[in-house]
């Protein structure tokens, strides 16, 4: 297979168009993957600086900062910010850029819609944030808009919140159909679907999930706006509604998105994990086994986040044992990551710091989610920041540290500059010490009983909240060294070689091409068929 | 400038572009104008007319281009197969979108409905509304006069006077449509255009009836029957899914009335007729909704 890559210039063959043009216009994977991530970083310190305000308002008890309405906007929309802005993109931009790379095609199947995909992500988030310059404010009811909340007691504005909610789906849509159609049909020649790797096969499957749910999420906003504006009942018990339905629809999206959040983090974390152990990945069938099953339980697991709105016993149970089973997969991949490290030629490079950590504690966050899964202690658990602390372990040092560790493993190969290996480490260690400060007290104060999502809270939960906000601060300035890494990296890095990191080249196909990576990677596939000699 | 093993990359393209721009234009002209609703002297639906042009003006270059593309033989095999990919995952995001009502259909009738008449161990709902007996379709509502049930509902009649029930006329058109564009694509791929032609007109014609019937439908339902958007659950469930599905067979028709144009113009041969496939699809899909509607939303 070749690929004719068609040009207005004449240009054929050649680099990227000159200008901005060039972002507005580009059908290219790596353009596309470049802008998903810079957009994705800029959401990072938008969210981020909402974070600080909450802190700041928590650093001591009392009303500190903000008013109680506001701090409720900056809780709503840093959620919402987190992640459909920051996560979900960066994970949508990694993809970009390494999915075609690693299949060996030359570049997304749909090129076109990929560069919608993109472009109308700013044009969501645009309207989310204008809203706090509207009448009534930003939305204030959480990131998971629960009714009647953001129905009959939401401000005016939940309107643009509905309608940037059916946007984002939209390019989550479309950027999955893209992503699904290139995996399946541009695999170049001998690249069979189980010897793909990993972070293909993590993609392939969240794509499957974002196709899956992302619709339903559009179902529930637009019963929202129904119930809003032309008198439905949804939501409404009065007209035999049911404002519990809300959660169930939102939940039947929102595990499974749950899942999209970490999937990819799977995959990259297994590169990483093989390439600085120098051994192949342990059990990667089983690898693949794992995420699929993740992906399937994740359908029927929903409901508990919702144990205490009163749902009859059956119900409690088969959620709760269904919420355990997961564990089994999970443990299947943590299992493989430490077996791929025992008696490995391990070096602790940057990425690998990070990729260490996120098995770590996103291990940590998982057991608390076991502890949450058990019905009849969730009763105490349920809404407190025990809650906050077990995704904010399973987000933060899970699938925002794996995006990092991704970064730094594959910016050589982008940009063909290696970053500052000292900064890196910083801001690894920094990121780490500051990442468990802000996150492990929460599940003290939470345990004690401090609910989430109040701006004022009782006199005992002073000391630790005041720990968690420092925590917080110091984990927000250590990201402005990622930034200044990043630009140090492709302003005044020193050349990578092709290889990049020692013994990579049998570890894919994207290490097999120059530093940085052509343009058009693979106009020709690579023919996988013969047998490879890897020197 | 192509051959067979070759796969088509556009180099860069402004049509992508445009049509964020209009979505932008779409969120800000829908948001206002919703929230507008019933004020004077209000502008907001021209934002949201002129997303519509920008985005339907965008779309017909696309489409033009793509066509375009094709007809210069730049797209491989290969690039079929994504096309294909493509509009079945489309489908099945489509098929999800359905299932979330249907989720919240059978939530209500299973649930939600019953407990608030005090039935199961949830049955303390009925305190809020004591006297409130559950049934299906729920004709008088907790909470009558803020959600005034129905007088009537749309449920199948005895056998006897099924021919005075709107929904079999309904069903009898799409799935009779089914049939007809499976027997266009045949007639096509024999390369029978005149008969092509004429099922794909037939096929058109029963999915203009059906939008029509159904406008009748709706007509009844508000003024004869009380039955209304904000009738309680019934009359939700019933609008919302009903009206999705019309408004996706309006699509599906609308896009079956282009390729009928296109195909009277002499676009598409025996083995290239994407366009039309996708189409059909799409119409079956909707045809599929269709039954299982009349068979949660009508009968049972």
């Amino acid at each position: 297979m070749s690929a004719v890559i068609e040009s207005h210039h004449g240009d054929h063959h050649h680099g990227p168009a000159k200008g901005f043009s060039r972002w507005l216009y580009t059908t290219n994977h790596k353009d596309i993957g470049s802008l998903y991530l810079w957009f994705s970083f800029i959401m990072l310190f938008v969210g981020g600086a909402m974070a600080m305000v909450i802190r700041a308002e928590l650093f001591e008890p009392g009303s500190q900062i903000v008013s109680p309405e506001f701090y409720n906007q900056m809780v709503t929309n840093h959620g919402l910010i987190m992640v459909f802005g920051v996560i979900m993109p960066a994970f949508v931009g990694l993809a970009n850029w390494m999915i075609p790379m690693q299949i060996g095609a030359p570049d997304m199947a749909l090129p076109r819609l990929n560069n919608l995909s993109f472009w109308i992500l700013p044009a969501a988030f645009g309207v989310l944030l204008s809203t706090f310059l509207m009448e009534g404010g930003a939305p204030n009811f959480g990131w998971t808009f629960y009714a009647p909340l953001s129905t009959e007691y939401a401000p005016p504005t939940v309107t643009f919140f509905i309608f940037s909610v059916h946007i984002m789906g939209a390019s989550s849509i479309m950027g999955s159909i893209n992503i699904i159609t290139t995996i399946l049909n541009m695999r170049a020649p001998g690249m069979t679907l189980m010897k793909m790797p990993l972070f293909v096969w993590s993609w392939l499957i969240t794509a499957y999930l974002l196709i899956a749910v992302m619709p339903v999420l559009a179902g529930a906003v637009t019963m929202m706006l129904m119930d809003i504006h032309f008198g439905t009942s949804f939501f409404s018990a009065a007209g035999g509604g049911d404002p519990v339905l809300f959660q169930h629809v939102f939940w039947f999206f929102g595990h499974p998105e749950v899942y999209i959040m970490i999937l990819p983090a799977f995959g990259i974390v297994s590169h990483i994990i093989e390439t600085f152990s120098r051994k192949p990945i342990f059990g990667y069938s089983s690898m693949v086994y794992a995420i699929a099953s993740i992906a399937l339980l994740s359908f029927v697991v929903w409901a508990h986040h919702m144990f205490t709105v009163g749902m009859p016993i059956a119900g409690e149970l088969f959620f709760m044992y269904s919420t355990m089973l997961i564990a089994i997969p999970t443990g299947v991949k943590v299992f493989n990551w430490l077996s791929t490290m025992f008696r490995g030629s391990l070096t602790f490079e940057t990425p690998m710091l990070f990729a260490i950590a996120f098995v770590a504690l996103f291990t940590i966050g998982g057991l608390s989610g076991l502890m949450l899964a058990i019905a009849p202690a969730d009763f105490q658990y349920h809404d407190t920041y025990f809650v906050v602390a077990h995704f904010h372990y399973v987000l933060v040092p899970g699938a925002l540290f794996s995006i990092v560790a991704a970064v730094y493993y594959w910016l050589p190969k982008w940009t063909g500059y290696m970053y500052d290996e000292v900064l890196g480490k910083t801001h690894f260690w920094l990121s780490f010490i500051s990442v468990n400060l802000t996150f492990f007290p929460m599940h003290f104060v939470g345990l004690a009983g401090m609910p989430r999502r109040i701006p004022d809270y009782a006199m005992q939960f002073a000391d630790y909240n005041m720990i968690v906000s420092v925590g917080a601060f110091l984990f927000g300035l250590s990201q402005l060294l990622f930034l200044f890494n990043v630009l140090k990296c492709v302003y005044y890095g020193k050349s990578a070689t092709a290889e990049v990191w020692e013994g990579a080249k049998g570890k894919g196909l994207e290490w097999t091409v120059d530093s940085p990576a052509p343009y058009h990677t693979f106009e020709t596939s690579p023919d996988l068929t013969k047998p490879q000699t890897n020197s | 400038m192509s051959s067979e093993s070759s796969y088509y990359v556009p180099a860069s393209s402004k049509l992508p572009i445009f049509m964020a721009i209009s979505l932008l234009l779409f969120v800000y002209g829908a948001g206002y104008t919703i929230n507008d609703l019933g004020k004077e002297d209000t502008y907001s639906h021209w934002i949201l007319i002129s997303s519509f042009l920008l985005m339907w003006g965008t779309m017909f270059f696309w489409f033009s281009e793509v066509i375009k593309e094709n007809d210069a033989g730049m797209y491989s095999n290969q690039l079929n197969t994504s096309f294909v990919h493509g509009m079945s995952w489309f489908i099945f995001s489509e098929v999800m979108f359905f299932f979330a009502f249907f989720l919240a259909l059978g939530y209500v009738r299973i649930f939600a409905v019953p407990w608030l008449g005090g039935e199961g161990e949830k049955g303390i709902a009925n305190i809020l509304w004591p006297g409130f007996e559950a049934s299906w379709p729920l004709m008088e509502t907790p909470d009558n006069e803020r959600f005034p049930g129905a007088h009537h509902n749309m449920s199948i009649p005895p056998i006897t006077k099924i021919h005075t029930w709107l929904p079999f006329w309904n069903t009898l058109c799409l799935v009779t449509s089914s049939g007809t564009i499976a027997l266009a694509e045949a007639a096509l791929k024999k390369g029978n255009r005149k008969s092509f032609k004429a099922w794909m007109v037939a096929t058109i014609s029963l999915g203009y009836i059906f939008v029509v019937l159904q406008s009748v439908e709706y007509y009844e339902a508000y003024a004869h029957m009380g039955l209304t958007l904000g009738a309680g659950i019934y009359g939700t469930t019933f609008f919302l899914m009903t009206g999705f599905h019309g408004f996706h067979v309006c699509l599906g028709a609308i896009i079956l009335t282009i390729m009928t144009i296109r195909g009277f113009q002499g676009a598409f041969s025996e083995h290239d007729h994407f366009g039309l496939a996708a189409g059909s699809w799409y119409w079956h899909f909707v045809d599929v909704v269709w039954i299982l509607l009349v068979l949660v939303v009508y009968i049972f």
